[in-house]
């Protein structure tokens, strides 16, 4: 825990104010990071999301059906795809692809020498490596939750359209007066939190290791697991902060 | 041989405990400009941690180290960065980063500390590598080349600003003889021609007595033996004798066990055993 604030706080000041101090950080590190956090993210995040769609249009049918009142199921999956699903399993998918790639990756750097090599050779590694993969997550788990709340609500209009009376004029109408966009953004600040917790939880788990291979293993599945139960612990304190007062 | 009195790194009453078990006991020493220092001893006798304590990896429970004139253990961050970036460092295993290029690695001090062209970049790297018979590997990755390989390219790395002060941490350890001596020869034109300090560690004798013009042997965290190669060679200590010989048989203690336990330092120490009993060995 004493790490982790002090990463934190380390993170911050070489984002936010080394800068203002002529060190500035590079930013190509940062495109590749991108890259591989979230473009190299986008199939499984897209598949994610369409079954997530798919399945909450099919279990608001389901119920709605009953009552003769599928034409309410586009709302149903607008608002729980934006406000929880969307934000939280794309975080899921981003945790167990990227979170713990990160945390073996530094973990494997750091029983390797190759971290106090850095130091020695003057460059910070957290300035090196730690803040390019924060500046990528930060910008890249929100810009996947949008892209998977696209893909999600396309789901939804596939039951809506292929199975149900539920025209794409009816669709589009029910989905824009049930949703606003706070619904959206609560969702994009949602996932920048997330983002936060995954990055910071998976390299300070990776900075960390010690006692090589074994070590490693143990710090990518605490990454996980951690980063996993934070994601949650904090979705449940947003949504009552956001929905619920 | 233009030594001059000036010193480069002064080590005072440095201590170091892990635990309740002391790795360096009440050090002191000096390294002049232009000298090139050998650290000899053991595995385990503290010889990389005393590096590490140099270089300020490491914080000595005792006892001062002072780099370029001034005290490393009282420095901030940002100081010490300044310091670093005045010397080199070889590690044992090179430390190469992984993700990078061979290339890459040799330019990454160039790039973070210099201002240089790419061009001029890419000209110092094909000669820092050219330098440790390396030319044409820049393309690749350090997975794809042989450990010995990785060590000249950590070296070449370690040369990249043209230190004033080298530090090596067992740099002929894995290379071919012929490669040892073109590392030696390397470490050699580097002191004498560019005035370079090296403080180097190493159990390769052959080499050791190559460039040294004055060694230190460590035993169990003390300094056993100092001087030049030839005050060595003739060292009447049976400990030290044994040593730079290399005999199985003598003196010196064979606690091979705390060799582990400074590797790991956070792995509870096993009780000592002997060699032959750790290895069952049946002597005669």
């Amino acid at each position: 825990m004493k790490n982790f604030l002090r990463l934190n706080a380390s993170l911050l000041y070489w984002v936010l104010v080394a800068p203002f101090k002529g060190q500035l950080f590079k930013i190509s590190p940062i495109f590749r990071q991108m890259v591989f956090i979230g473009v190299r993210a986008t199939p499984m995040v897209a598949l994610t999301a369409f079954s997530i769609g798919v399945t909450l249009a099919m279990q608001a049918a389901h119920s709605l059906q009953q009552l003769g009142a599928e034409i309410y199921v586009p709302d149903l999956v607008m608002v729980t795809l934006l406000r929880e699903m969307g934000p939280v399993l794309i975080a899921v998918i981003v945790i167990g692809r990227s979170g713990s790639a990160v945390a073996a990756e530094l973990g494997t750097m750091k029983v390797s020498e190759e971290i106090e090599a850095l130091e020695v050779m003057a460059i910070n590694p957290i300035s090196y490596l730690i803040v390019p993969r924060f500046i990528a997550m930060l910008i890249m788990l929100p810009a996947l939750t949008v892209l998977g709340n696209y893909i999600g609500v396309f789901g939804g209009w596939a039951i809506c359209y292929f199975t149900l009376d539920v025209t794409t004029a009816g669709f589009i109408l029910r989905a824009l007066q049930s949703a606003d966009t706070w619904d959206l953004y609560s969702g994009i600040i949602k996932s920048a939190v997330f983002a936060w917790l995954i990055i910071t939880i998976a390299c300070n788990a990776g900075l960390h290791v010690e006692g090589g291979a074994e070590g490693v293993g143990q710090a990518t599945t605490s990454a996980v697991v951690q980063s996993l139960l934070a994601m949650l612990v904090a979705n449940a304190i947003l949504t009552a902060l956001f929905f619920f007062n | 041989m233009n030594l001059t009195t000036e010193p480069v790194v002064e080590v005072n009453n440095l201590v170091r405990k892990f635990g309740d078990r002391t790795v360096i006991d009440d050090l002191s020493f000096t390294i002049h400009r232009g000298e090139t220092l050998v650290i000899m001893g053991g595995s385990g006798c503290g010889k990389s941690t005393l590096l590490r304590h140099i270089i300020g990896v490491m914080k000595p429970s005792a006892g001062s180290v002072k780099i370029f004139g001034d005290e490393i253990t009282a420095m901030n961050d940002r100081q010490i960065e300044d310091i670093r970036r005045r010397f080199g460092m070889l590690f044992q295993s090179g430390a190469l980063l992984a993700s990078l290029t061979v290339g890459e690695n040799v330019a990454l001090p160039l790039l973070q500390h210099t201002d240089l062209s790419v061009d001029e970049i890419q000209e110092t790297v094909t000669r820092k590598l050219q330098m440790v018979g390396l030319s044409g590997f820049n393309d690749l990755k350090p997975a794809e080349i042989s450990g010995g390989m990785r060590k000249r390219v950590g070296l070449a790395r370690a040369l990249a600003l043209d230190p004033e002060l080298l530090f090596s941490d067992e740099p002929t350890s894995g290379l071919d003889p012929i490669m040892t001596a073109v590392v030696d020869r390397l470490t050699l034109e580097l002191t004498k021609d560019a005035g370079m300090t090296a403080v180097v560690v190493t159990h390769d004798m052959t080499s050791a007595f190559r460039i040294a013009t004055r060694m230190i042997m460590l035993g169990r965290g003390k300094i056993l033996a100092q001087g030049t190669p030839d005050e060595i060679r003739t060292h009447p200590d049976p400990e030290v004798q044994q040593f730079i010989n290399g005999e199985a048989d003598g003196p010196m203690p064979l606690n091979l066990s705390q060799d582990d336990h400074e590797n790991h330092p956070h792995v509870k120490a096993r009780p000592l055993v002997s060699a032959r009993r750790r290895f069952n060995l049946k002597m005669p």
